[in-house]
């Protein structure tokens, strides 16, 4: 196995088409693990750690361009993503552990494609686009259309996920993320939340985005879940109307960390902690609008 | 393939398989083996060291990746036979049982410290949190740095 770690883009093209089938790896805190326990590696890996284009994060074309190459420690502590995404920040912070996160990427995380991969129910809420690359073409896709299973992408050949483009959006909008493991640190989730909600001042749902991980072959969302909600207050009552919806969308599997059937009372029960964000007057904090 | 690299402030240039995960290349190669290898998965940071400042798991880099980078293990951290204050306060607080995992945690702890020189507990424990602790139950080890954090505020080394 040959391992490559070119400077720039051109340089990884190049690459790339002199080693014919190479794999392309970013933190490799996954890639790492996978390898040694298969004992079969690729021919040649090409690293993207010094390429400094993939590790931008920056403002381009009205919205935030996010290098899949930058580290999950940079993310969180970028203006920007504080600023505009701190829903992403907050599922970040419990990714892993503190050398995990400046090793792993948020290309990573997406391509690695696992249903519990903690960026992944922040970046369907937010609606995530991700970039895929070609030396000679570029195509947009929803996150939703390229993760297509466990594992599975729809990377193809010879393409690169080049970065994420994540829609500013400056109306105040509560955020949620809530993920369930036996610790904190390094726990793969049990099952995750991830919620955004735009009310109006008396707090009356008018937008609701919701994301569970760990439930489904994939991250799981429902508009018919989200609409539900719209014209009502955040409350426990309203919200119970979810859980049904939530019952039927999710499909959960037992394995060693969890039951289905727990899996499955936490994607609901998750969803009626948004109460704590509702009126005070039917139990909640009041501070529906508030970023916390 | 030919790596170049700074190891605890010493530049070195050695032949190596590409392959070769960091942690191998540190203890067998140059046998430094105060870096230790406990579940080589990424989840114990027995084996963390610092790159270019950065806590870092030497169980999942390749040899390539330390190329041109500046590397910092435990052995260091002591300078002319005198131990680093985190390290004599991780004696002092009775931080350290069977040892195992000292390197690791005295690396993240060196890692928080320098990005945050005065943390709160909580900031303490989740700077620590990729680090496992089977004997002293990790108290004594908050305790540690957070007295080597204090001993920096009147004037010691991180």
């Amino acid at each position: 196995m040959n391992v490559y770690l070119p400077g720039s883009l051109s340089e990884l093209w190049s690459r790339q088409e002199e080693c014919g089938m190479a794999q392309f790896f970013a933190g490799g805190t996954d890639l790492f693990v996978k390898l040694r326990a298969s004992a079969q590696y690729p021919r040649a890996l090409i690293g993207l750690e010094a390429v400094r284009e993939l590790r931008s994060i920056e403002e381009r074309e009205g919205a935030i361009f996010v290098g899949a190459g930058a580290s999950h420690t940079r993310l969180l502590s970028h203006p920007l993503i504080q600023a505009h995404f701190p829903l992403l920040a907050k599922a970040l912070r419990v990714l892993g552990s503190p050398p995990v996160r400046n090793m792993g990427t948020i290309g990573g995380n997406i391509c690695t494609a696992s249903p519990a991969g903690d960026a992944l129910p922040p970046l369907y809420a937010l609606g995530a686009e991700v970039e895929l690359r070609r030396r000679d073409r570029s195509r947009r896709l929803p996150i939703h259309e390229f993760i297509l299973g466990p594992g599975k992408t729809a990377l193809a050949e010879n393409e690169l996920l080049y970065g994420v483009w994540l829609k500013k959006d400056d109306s105040p909008a509560l955020f949620h993320f809530e993920k369930v493991g036996p610790r904190k640190a390094l726990a793969i989730a049990i099952a995750s939340f991830a919620a955004l909600i735009n009310s109006t001042d008396a707090g009356i749902v008018k937008k609701a985005r919701f994301a569970w991980g760990s439930v489904g072959p994939v991250v799981v969302t429902s508009r018919e879940a989200e609409e539900s909600l719209v014209g009502f207050p955040l409350t426990r009552e309203s919200l119970q109307r979810i859980v049904p919806i939530v019952d039927k969308i999710v499909s959960p599997i037992d394995d060693v960390r969890a039951s289905a059937s727990y899996r499955r009372a936490l994607a609901g029960n998750l969803v009626l902690r948004l109460a704590e964000y509702g009126p005070r007057e039917m139990g909640g904090k009041g501070e529906g609008l508030t970023r916390t | 393939m030919k790596i170049r690299f700074t190891l605890n402030g010493e530049a070195r240039e050695m032949e190596t398989d590409e392959r070769r995960r960091v942690i191998d290349l540190l203890r067998e190669d140059l046998t430094m083996t105060g870096t230790k290898e406990g579940c080589g998965t990424g989840e114990c940071g027995a084996c963390t060291i610092l790159v270019n400042s950065e806590s870092r798991l030497a169980c999942l880099m390749v040899a390539p990746q330390l190329d041109g980078a500046e590397v910092m293990t435990i052995e260091g951290l002591a300078r002319n036979g005198e131990l680093h204050p985190l390290q004599k306060a991780f004696i002092e607080y009775g931080a350290i049982q069977c040892g195992f995992c000292t390197p690791g945690m005295v690396m993240a702890s060196l890692d928080l410290l320098t990005r945050n020189p005065s943390p709160t507990e909580a900031e303490i424990r989740e700077g620590i949190s990729g680090n496992l602790c089977r004997c002293t139950g990790y108290q004594k080890i908050v305790e540690a740095v957070s007295a080597a954090a204090s001993a920096r505020k009147l004037g010691g080394r991180p």
